[in-house]
């Protein structure tokens, strides 16, 4: 069993630790705009809510790339960007219905989270448990897996 | 079970592969067209570009692929389907039998009815040997002709401008990407290309073609006329059928297809751009995009293999980048009657999103300058989610997509 980024809303203070802990590993700064996790804030309810890829087993953004450049890590089943396969053509930002797939205009490639190769940035960094590596089968994380297998007729007759 | 697919492309190696995976034992023969690798057209703008090898645009990248799965790839145009013999004619003459038939041969160009399409250094930009056509004319200085901005047109004028060519860009309709945008968002990237040197010439026909010197002269309606070393025609594809014109098989516009994929002769699926199917929200019809393509031959290849699955229908969605200007577009874009639409614009700084309402539920969405979280759009659409009290926020602040997606996604 693979673990799994597991994210829980009721935990999250907004600090957005996690989104500079996510740019620092991948960009080698702190700036949260090229963080690959989000913190998307509901004022109106005081509620945060974190959200990135859940590396989903029918992976959408995997099947629609055209030149194979979303590839999986066979030891973390992460979902990776290739990056010297990438030529920026946008298709799996607009397939993946989770919207998790997001463009870099600076590299021209797109970028997604891979986990960081198994040991991922963004829950090392948090500090109140709202973002946990973990087995798989968490419920709130397979909630969003159901979504996906709601909608992708191939995924429940596999 | 012997399984033929027609077509190399993105649905017919999907469907390969998956009819691999679900049954070690089928033998598994794909007939590709062209004599190439499997390749994706998609990659070739980038191609144009300079900023990959031909090997940058094959769909799979180890040598052995098709091997190692046991998958064997003839190089082969198909003229024919027979299917009181369960069989396909080659352009050989050879025939191939089979239990169970793809038909995933993609779509051709279509040609304006203009005289002199058929000269010397007028190249459509649809196949590998169509790409290396253009970079053979398309040198610093040459004077290039576009006719068509619609997506292809559009996704190619960067490598164009990057080859430093000097580009004309004709389009017949009153804007740019006609089919996939709006007035406000074809506006908004003709100004772009304008702002960027590019002279457009929007609601102008060109009415022929000569040879002139070494050049080419073009007719144009409006005027004036225009001279060219090289002129791209870009005016839009069709399903591949001419083969199956004696087949007896069901032909609307493209190949009829139940939500299973099957055609209306028994044996015989269709996917990808060649096929007319079910849609989302219920009707039919064409859509030569890549997820499409994908889908549809994963879930053929389901069918074809014996295990039932229906398609949950093929939805409109495009990403173009018109030199560095980013849009999207998804469902029903244009909206239908009775329904809402929600819009923000910001025309200097060229960002736009647009929503589009039926009842409570998000149909379609265009955005113009951002790229973040567009997926988002695609997910609340397809998923016909209740928007419930965030509808009204949306009409008021149509960016706050993503928000509400989560707010749905966690109920």
């Amino acid at each position: 069993m693979y673990r799994s980024l597991t994210l829980d809303p009721e935990k999250c203070t907004g600090c957005l630790q996690c989104e500079m802990a996510c740019s620092w590993e991948y960009e080698g700064h702190f700036n949260p705009a090229h963080s690959r996790i989000k913190i998307f804030a509901f004022h109106q309810e005081g509620r945060f809510v974190p959200y990135t890829c859940t590396q989903c087993a029918d992976a959408w953004c995997k099947n629609a790339c055209p030149v194979e450049a979303i590839q999986i890590n066979a030891e973390t089943g992460a979902k990776e960007v290739v990056e010297n396969l990438c030529v920026g053509c946008k298709v799996c930002t607009i397939a993946c219905p989770f919207g998790t797939v997001n463009y870099d205009h600076a590299r021209g490639k797109v970028m997604k989270c891979d986990l960081c190769g198994g040991d991922p940035a963004c829950a090392r960094a948090c500090p109140t448990g709202a973002i946990t590596f973990v087995d798989g089968d968490w419920p709130g994380y397979e909630k969003m897996r159901q979504w996906a297998e709601r909608t992708d007729n191939l995924a429940s007759a596999q | 079970m012997k399984h033929v697919i027609v077509g190399a492309g993105p649905a017919g190696v999907l469907a390969a592969e998956t009819i691999r995976s679900l049954d070690k034992h089928a033998d598994i023969v794909l007939v590709g067209g062209e004599p190439e690798p499997a390749y994706s057209r998609m990659a070739i703008p980038y191609l144009l570009a300079g900023q990959i090898a031909e090997e940058g645009t094959w769909l799979r990248h180890a040598p052995d692929h098709f091997d190692r799965l046991g998958i064997a790839r003839r190089a082969a145009r198909v003229t024919a389907l027979r299917p009181t013999d369960r069989s396909v004619t080659l352009d050989g003459g050879t025939e191939i039998s089979y239990d169970r038939l793809l038909i995933a041969s993609g779509s051709v160009p279509v040609d304006p009815p203009v005289p002199g399409l058929d000269l010397p250094g007028v190249h459509h930009c649809w196949t590998l040997a169509d790409a290396r056509g253009i970079m053979e004319l398309a040198r610093p200085g040459a004077r290039v002709v576009l006719m068509g901005a619609g997506f292809i047109g559009c996704i190619i004028m960067e490598a164009l401008v990057a080859r430093k060519v000097r580009l004309t860009v004709v389009e017949a309709e009153d804007r740019m990407v006609p089919r996939m945008m709006d007035q406000t968002a074809g506006g908004l990237i003709k100004r772009w290309c304008v702002e960027q040197g590019i002279e457009v010439r929007t609601s102008t026909r060109i009415s022929s073609v000569q040879k002139s010197g070494e050049g080419l002269h073009l007719e144009c309606e409006p005027g004036p006329s225009l001279q060219a070393d090289l002129v791209v025609v870009a005016t839009g594809v069709r399903p591949a059928t001419d083969f199956l014109a004696d087949s007896g098989i069901g032909l609307g516009k493209g190949i009829l297809v139940d939500a299973h994929q099957r055609s209306t002769i028994e044996g015989v699926f269709a996917a990808g751009d060649v096929c007319e199917g079910v849609d989302w929200d219920g009707g039919h019809g064409i859509h030569a995009i890549q997820p499409v393509a994908v889908e549809t031959g994963r879930v053929a290849a389901h069918n074809m293999v014996g295990r039932e699955v229906a398609y949950g229908g093929a939805m409109d969605m495009n990403v173009l980048d018109t030199l560095g200007l980013i849009a999207s577009s998804y469902g029903r874009w244009q909206g239908v009657p009775d329904g809402d639409t929600a819009a923000l614009l910001d025309e200097s700084a060229y960002r736009y999103v647009k929503l589009q309402f039926q009842g409570d539920r998000l149909i379609g969405a265009i955005t113009l300058g951002l790229t973040d979280h567009i997926g988002a759009l695609r997910g609340l659409i397809e998923s016909r989610r209740s928007l419930g009290e965030w509808k009204s926020r949306l009409l008021a602040d149509p960016a706050r997509f993503m928000e509400a997606w989560l707010a749905t996604l966690g109920k």
